[in-house]
């Protein structure tokens, strides 16, 4: 049991999770960021860890992960900065980003860091679920992480059933077939789809992310699942003056 | 085939389909329908009829007396800049098109370097009156402008990639983000032999024909079916694929791939892959890809925007790191001259990405009754802005 499956146990509705890359606006706001989330009331979090090329994200991920960079974030520096991380911070933490830099840093090195600060998962949006179970997993169950897998309205039920065998804290259901940072809509079809995992009683509970910005949307994702994941929404406040001081706003308009 | 990709696509360490799930449903249904398709004798036929009443092929197997003199051996070129739209990325585009048509794609979206696959795909897609969307860097906008012009008059639709180096790499990333969010009706025609499984094998398989004719008409030229050497330029690598393909298991024959040095290998502007990268995952496959130590993918440099690429095929990262073939790397410079040099002895103007492939003439070895393949890749026309300004003609 890790904080996530803890956090799952004691509360199944309108779990609110927020998103961000670490490393923006500025080099050494990782820790001061998630600490002001967890005041705010945010009941888990995704810290980003740039990537140059990051293809399932829009312009405004794109944007602070290459600021991130031009900063100089790196999976070290990060791994420095997570240190202090359990001093402050007791909401459970994912860290998410694109498998090349993993890959460079060792994938059981990694895990191991990532256990070492008080991570509790992973989210690897293109570390393919073959070479995770045939390659990484060991590592990951070693250091008690949980590796996140994504279904899409396009994911078929087999699929579902398949990754809902592989995971043992969430799903992450995709609004739609898309790079971050879009809208959600609620079409028929999108409902259908809710309504289609909803029915499959899956073992996991279920977390909606992408196009989550307001409370509005927020509110819809959560009549079909566990919670929902606000991320560039998040990230475009960080873009203000004064963000620090906006942040337990900007929870509070998502979730009062 | 020995150097062949096994069930789970991969070609020894390298290969597999990276992708994020939202790709998934597009990549697994080529992968279980790709073979099937491609084998089928419908699809062969009209595949076949393309490729020589559209395309022009078999395209000429052509002995250059001018450079044998100068280089003391048999110098065939194999001509695939005399294929419609001037490069071999026709070959590929057919094949892929006649692929989307049977899948029942409405859509189709592909990214460019030089502006040739993108030329390529614009022309099946008018073809076969098919939406077309080509991704394509800012800064290859720029130094293509001519073949940006080519896929408008052929009713595509060129969408800049502004992230980034605002090249290749970068368009691959937008054609990507386009596919995700598109998931149904969309074939993503990749330009080579990149991206997850089964794209590195099929692109393989549509530009194999370019091996598989030169084989047959070295036969004719020569009486022996197998050349000493055969060289070609690798930006992703699908020429050099195609002209290594039906070789690979003729362990007899020296296969020599040329990547671009650029401003030279030590001087941080270069794309000279199997020289500055690691292995890694780049675009959907775990290959060589130029990176910095934190796994951050390093933009590459060529004058040629065709082999501005930080990656090379898995295939190719395979036979680089097995010694199948010979990966050796031309600057800026060294392509130029070559290029110009082909012009002054054969009469060719050749893309610059096929000078690279000639001007490693210059620093081979020979025996004087060595034959040897030069993969012509494209013909010079796009490029003659850089070439007259490089020159000052
Ligand atoms: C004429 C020509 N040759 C070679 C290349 C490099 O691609 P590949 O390595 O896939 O053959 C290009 C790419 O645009 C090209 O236009």
């Amino acid at each position: 049991m890790n904080r996530l499956n803890q956090l799952f146990a004691a509360k199944k509705d309108n779990l609110l999770s927020i998103y961000y890359t670490a490393g923006y606006p500025a080099i050494d706001t990782t820790i001061d960021i998630a600490e002001a989330l967890e005041k705010a009331g945010a009941d888990f979090l995704e810290i980003g860890f740039p990537y140059s090329d990051p293809v399932a994200d829009g312009p405004t991920i794109q944007n602070s992960s290459q600021q991130a960079l031009d900063n100089g974030m790196t999976l070290n520096l990060l791994f420095e900065q997570l240190k202090d991380l359990r001093k402050r911070v007791s909401i459970p933490i994912l860290l998410m980003g694109y498998v090349n830099p993993i890959v460079q840093f060792g994938v059981e090195r990694f895990c191991k860091m990532a256990a070492e600060a008080g991570v509790d998962g992973v989210i690897v949006p293109d570390l393919p679920m073959y070479e995770y179970e045939t390659l990484y997993s060991g590592f990951f169950k070693d250091n008690n992480l949980s590796n996140i897998f994504l279904v899409t309205p396009q994911t078929s039920e087999e699929r579902i059933r398949k990754i809902d065998n592989l995971s043992d804290s969430f799903i992450y259901l995709l609004s739609s077939s898309s790079i971050t940072g879009g809208n959600l809509s609620v079409s028929n079809s999108i409902e259908d789809y809710y309504k289609r995992v909803k029915a499959m009683e899956l073992k996991n509970p279920t977390i909606i992310g992408f196009g989550i910005s307001n409370s509005e949307t927020f509110n819809k994702a959560c009549q079909y699942a566990n919670g929902a994941i606000v991320g560039s929404a998040f990230v475009k406040l960080l873009e203000q003056d004064g963000y620090m001081g906006k942040i337990s706003g900007f929870v509070r308009s998502i979730r009062p | 085939m020995k150097y062949g990709v096994n069930e789970q696509g991969y070609y020894g360490d390298f290969g597999g389909a990276y992708i994020p799930e939202m790709l998934y449903p597009n990549v697994e249904e080529l992968r279980q329908q790709y073979l099937k398709i491609i084998n089928d004798a419908d699809f062969k036929a009209e595949f076949d009829q393309l490729l020589k009443d559209y395309v022009g092929r078999p395209s000429p197997l052509y002995h250059a007396k001018r450079y044998s003199e100068k280089y003391g051996a048999n110098i065939f070129l194999k001509r695939e800049d005399l294929n419609h739209t001037g490069s071999h990325k026709i070959n590929n585009a057919i094949g892929q098109i006649l692929l989307a048509k049977r899948l029942g794609k409405k859509r189709i979206i592909a990214e460019t370097g030089a502006g040739q696959h993108g030329v390529a795909t614009a022309t099946v897609c008018a073809l076969m009156g098919i939406e077309c969307i080509v991704y394509m860097g800012e800064v290859d906008m720029a130094r293509q402008a001519p073949n940006v012009a080519r896929m408008k008059m052929l009713g595509a639709k060129v969408v800049p990639a502004k992230s980034g180096s605002k090249t290749l790499k970068d368009a691959t990333n937008e054609a990507l983000r386009d596919w995700i969010g598109n998931p149904v009706d969309t074939h993503y025609i990749i330009g080579s032999v990149v991206g997850p499984y089964p794209y590195p094998d099929m692109v393989a398989r549509f530009q194999s024909i370019i091996s598989a004719e030169t084989k047959q008409q070295l036969k004719e030229h020569t009486g022996k079916e197998l050349p000493e050497y055969v060289m070609a330029c690798v930006g992703g690598g699908s020429n050099a694929m195609g002209m290594f393909y039906h070789f690979l298991d003729d362990e007899s024959v020296k296969l020599v791939a040329v990547e671009a040095a650029g401003k030279g290998v030590d001087s941080g502007h270069s794309a000279a892959t199997t020289f500055l990268g690691k292995e890694g995952v780049l675009h959907g496959s775990r290959t060589i890809l130029m990176q910095t130590d934190d796994g951050q993918v390093v933009e590459p440099y060529s004058v040629s925007a065709g082999l501005d690429y930080p990656g090379i095929g898995p295939q190719h990262a395979h036979l680089y790191k097995i010694n199948r073939a010979q990966y050796v790397s031309v600057t800026d410079d060294e392509a130029l001259q070559a290029g110009l040099l082909c012009c002054q002895l054969e009469g060719i103007i050749p893309a610059i990405e096929s000078a690279h492939a000639l001007a490693q003439l210059e620093k081979m070895k020979f025996k004087a009754d060595d034959n040897v393949v030069v993969c012509l890749s494209g013909r010079g026309d796009k490029d003659l802005d850089t070439y007259i300004k490089y020159f000052n003609y």
